[in-house]
């Protein structure tokens, strides 16, 4: 069954058409990865799944597609605040970093855990047993994730700020901060993004353990081929918005079209 | 590695400069700076109205004090040298005395140039306060030639001691600097000293060290002064000491600790008072009624991170619903030629029966409303524009309890009176009364408050609630793509902060008997705000010390501090010190951890950046 559905998405900023009728679908347990040259569109598309579209104050530019449905396990979550659409089970990453640098590693990790918690005002300060059994759970649950990524983030970095991190440490809190919103569907944006080899590598091994271990269902954007050969079942081409190609790794990658966009694009950017 | 070693290189040849050189730029720089705070200070009439309170006697009031700390400042600027990190500190020598008294004699020949124009010219129409008072304190009650001798070599003696302090090492500078500044604390302390003295039976200690008429006399100067210094040699590296002490400690004996520290504080807020007179309770009270609200805006500013101008209205908001239910006068109760007809108020204030704890709520519940009214509409605009529309609404708050259209509930301009004490009148057996006659019991009423502030803050910050606030404060959109709805969180702690200035508001309104529109404007927002960010955003311990610093010392809007005579610059004083401390050390006196992490990120990041290469070569290793 497909757990998310998108119709003939469109999103515009001003007069450019960055989201041109896209039709998309992820089935579970898939990893889909999304791929096309710089400017595509595919950043905008993740943010409109996860209903972040910019808002900048005008009316045409409001924080919701100009036009489709997106449909997550049946239920329609198109205009959906961010938070709701996280506590349904969408998880993301940001293709530049964006964690809360001044907040320590498990405090980065606890946060996620917000929408799979509910102790109110009352609880926090009466100190109530459910309350201190939630906040057990909750950083028992961020350890937990934290170690998935084996001793990098673990012991001592514990109560570290995140800005100390190294860049790919960072790269993986981030992942592990959306994982600890307990998802179904994770979103990475450039999860490799500034990675040496080394880190690629390993991160293409710890995409597929998720899926595999976790069971959760990943789209991932992606400009390393290596890695969108190593991880998805399916890959989607976008390129100017529009979606110019579906299929396999080999499929995709000897599709003309393809080859065409991510060539020609190379031509355009010469020029003015 | 090469990166870490090429500040070495060049160090040493900073170490080669000759040691007569001395930085012309900064000195002259400092040396117009200081004369132009001398001037300032002198003009703005701050050095006559101090005159009158001696410090040492005979020889310094506060008013000499006021402006001849400036050129000492200004020597010592002018010779400390900006050490960069990693550099080694420049040469030390005789050039760094001289460019104190050359900055010292700059300041002090402005000071002169003032002196000359005021004998001169009569300009006290558009100069107010250039009066021939001042003229005879800065001529010394003698002529121009003998002033230009006292002020330029005065000041150019203090410059070049100023300069000289430069010179010590760290533990001899640390040694004079607590000399001088016990000293003048004990001085301006005078007021507190004596009244804790004569609460303990001690008059004659007090008589001894301080002067009939006031001041230190200067033979107790001397004692104090030695006194001071041997305790900063003493105490040298205390605080790191106890520090590294306390984060080596086992979780069990920190514990342990922390409770017997807990328990300390608790036995001196109650015993303290008793031994302690009627001045030094006034000023504890007015301090932990600023204190609460500076709890209560640090959970909205602080924690939250909304930048709320209008706090005041909450004050306001449980102040008159306090005033409301329990006068008997409140409008609402007269006849209708305005005649009294009831001797009591709707309601006492009395907490052994259950109409103290109604107040209580109903003050509670009408903040939480006004929390919602006043959250709801600016939730959704982040940081300057929710500043300037908080500012507008604490306004509105206060026009609406002026104007005639709600003088029927709140008594317009005129107020309401006659609110009566609280505590309990009916039983025989405890005597309790809170009243604003005695401060004493306010001050016990406040410190209650106070204690259920911190604790309720305390237990916030920790919790999954304060996370998500952290969590906002430092990127919105991602909070909330984090699952945090942001609305809530926010409107949250509106109602929080809302709460705990309501209790501001109630004992307010017990203390002073009666509520005025005039006691909760602006001013008041402000000055709470200073308190929270001068003491440390965010964090508790600083608004502790932030309110005793501020309010103890200088004084709230209304209220008096130690430094009465500062009433008239307390407002100055306070700007000055808001924009010194945004541009010198913005976390505060007391940071939070988050919050200074947050304003000097960039340097740490820079350092991060360092150990993180270093680490990555690590990773490496390990894997290779
Ligand atoms: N907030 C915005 N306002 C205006 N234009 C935007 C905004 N966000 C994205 N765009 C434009 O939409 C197009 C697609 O951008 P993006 O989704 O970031 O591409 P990709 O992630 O594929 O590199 C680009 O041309 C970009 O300039
Ligand atoms: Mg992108």
């Amino acid at each position: 069954m497909s757990l998310l559905v998108i119709e003939q998405l469109e999103k515009s900023f001003g007069g450019l058409k960055a989201i041109g009728g896209i039709d998309f679908h992820v089935d579970e347990g898939e990893i889909v990865s999304v791929i096309g040259p710089n400017g595509a569109g595919k950043t905008t598309f993740f943010n409109a799944i996860s209903g972040m579209l910019p808002s900048t104050g005008s009316s045409e530019h409001r924080p919701i597609p100009d036009f489709g449905t997106i449909k997550f396990m049946g239920e329609n979550i198109t205009g959906l605040a961010p938070s709701e659409i996280t506590r349904l089970g969408i998880a993301r990453t940001f293709q530049n970093v964006r964690l809360f640098p001044n907040m320590t590693v498990l405090e980065n990790v606890m946060v996620a855990q917000h929408s799979r918690s509910r102790q109110g005002v009352w609880g926090t300060i009466l100190q109530t047993p459910a309350f201190r059994k939630e906040e057990r759970k909750i950083e028992d649950r961020a350890k937990e994730v934290l170690g998935f990524f084996g001793s990098r983030l673990v012991g001592y970095r514990f109560d570290q700020p995140a800005y100390v991190l190294s860049y790919a440490n960072r790269r993986r809190l981030e992942i592990a901060r959306a994982m600890a919103t307990d998802p179904t569907l994770l979103l990475l944006d450039e999860p490799t993004a500034g990675m040496n080899p080394r880190e690629t590598g390993e991160l293409t091994g710890l995409i597929n353990r998720m899926r595999d271990e976790l069971g959760l269902t990943i789209v991932v954007i992606e400009h390393e081929m290596r890695v969108v050969r190593d991880v998805s079942d399916r890959v989607v081409v976008l390129d100017h918005g529009v979606k110019i190609a579906e299929g396999s790794y080999e499929e995709v990658s000897t599709n003309e079209d393809v080859i065409e966009a991510y060539l020609g694009r190379d031509t355009d950017e010469g020029s003015p | 590695m090469a990166i870490v070693n090429a500040p070495e290189t060049a160090a040493s040849t900073q170490a080669a400069r000759p040691i007569t050189a001395v930085d012309w730029r900064r000195t002259v720089r400092m040396g117009l700076l200081g004369g132009l705070g001398m001037v300032f200070i002198a003009a703005i009439g701050m050095f006559e109205e101090l005159d009158g309170r001696p410090m040492i006697v005979p020889i310094l009031s506060l008013g000499y004090l006021t402006v001849f700390w400036v050129p000492f400042v200004a020597g010592y600027l002018a010779a400390k040298e900006e050490t960069l990190e990693g550099l080694a500190p420049p040469q030390k020598g005789l050039r760094d005395p001289l460019a104190g008294l050359v900055a010292g004699l700059m300041g002090g020949l402005a000071l002169w140039l003032l002196t000359a124009f005021m004998n001169a010219f009569e300009w006290r129409d558009v100069f107010l306060k250039l009066s021939p008072t001042l003229l005879e304190l800065l001529t010394f009650g003698n002529d121009l030639g003998f002033a230009f001798l006292a002020l330029v070599l005065g000041s150019g003696l203090l410059g070049m001691l100023g300069g000289a302090l430069a010179v010590l090492p760290e533990s001899g500078r640390r040694i004079v600097v607590g000399a001088i500044v016990t000293t003048f604390v004990v001085a301006i302390l005078e007021v507190i000293f004596v009244d804790i003295f004569e609460g303990i039976g001690l008059e004659a200690v007090t008589d001894l060290v301080y002067d009939i008429n006031g001041g230190l006399a200067w033979g107790s100067a001397i004692v104090v002064a030695i006194l001071g210094g041997t305790l900063a040699a003493v105490s040298a590296g205390a605080s790191e000491r106890s520090r590294t002490r306390w984060t080596a400690m086992e979780p069990a004996p920190r514990r342990t600790a922390s409770l017997a520290a807990f328990v300390i504080v608790a036995l001196l807020t109650i015993f303290l008072p008793i031994i302690l007179g009627g001045i030094v309770n006034e000023l504890l009270a007015n301090v932990g009624l600023f204190l609460l609200m500076g709890l209560g805006l640090n959970v909205v500013v602080g924690y939250a991170g909304l930048l709320d101008l209008g706090y005041v209205a909450f004050f306001a908001v449980g102040a008159y619903t306090t005033a409301v239910l329990t006068s008997p006068i409140s409008p609402t109760l007269l006849g209708e030629d305005g005649s009294v007809v009831r001797e009591e108020g709707l309601l006492t204030i009395d907490f052994f029966g259950w109409e103290g704890w109604a107040v209580l709520g109903a003050v509670l519940l009408v903040a939480a409303i006004a929390g919602i009214v006043v959250g709801t509409p600016v939730i959704r605009m982040r940081g300057d524009y929710l500043a300037i529309v908080t500012l507008g609404f604490g306004e509105i708050v206060r026009i609406l309890f002026l104007s005639d259209w709600l003088a029927p509930v709140f008594g317009g301009a005129q107020g309401v009176r006659q609110i009566p004490s609280a505590g309990v009148e009916a039983l025989d057996l405890v005597d309790l009364t809170i009243t604003g006659v005695d401060p004493r019991s306010i001050f016990y009423f406040v410190a209650v408050f106070v204690a259920i502030a911190i604790y309720v803050s305390w237990r916030l910050s920790k919790s999954r609630i304060g996370r998500a606030w952290a969590a906002m404060r430092e990127d919105e959109t991602v909070a909330e793509a984090m699952g945090i709805d942001t609305v809530r969180a926010k409107l949250l702690a509106f109602i929080i902060g809302a709460m705990l200035a309501s209790f501001g508001g109630m004992v307010f309104a017990v203390k002073v008997g009666s509520v005025f529109p005039k006691s909760f404007e602006l001013l008041v927002s402000i000055i709470v705000l200073v308190v929270v960010i001068v003491g440390g955003m965010g964090n508790i311990a600083g608004v502790i010390v932030g309110a005793l610093v501020l309010i103890g010392v200088l004084g709230g809007p209304t209220q008096p501090g130690v430094l009465q005579e500062f009433a008239e610059f307390k407002l100055l004083i306070y700007g000055a010190l808001l924009v010194y401390m945004m541009l010198q050390r913005p976390e505060g006196l007391v940071p939070s951890l988050s919050r200074s992490r947050e304003l000097h990120h960039e340097e740490m990041q820079q350092d991060a950046w360092l150990a993180s290469a270093i680490e990555e070569d690590d990773d490496e290793e390990a894997s290779i």
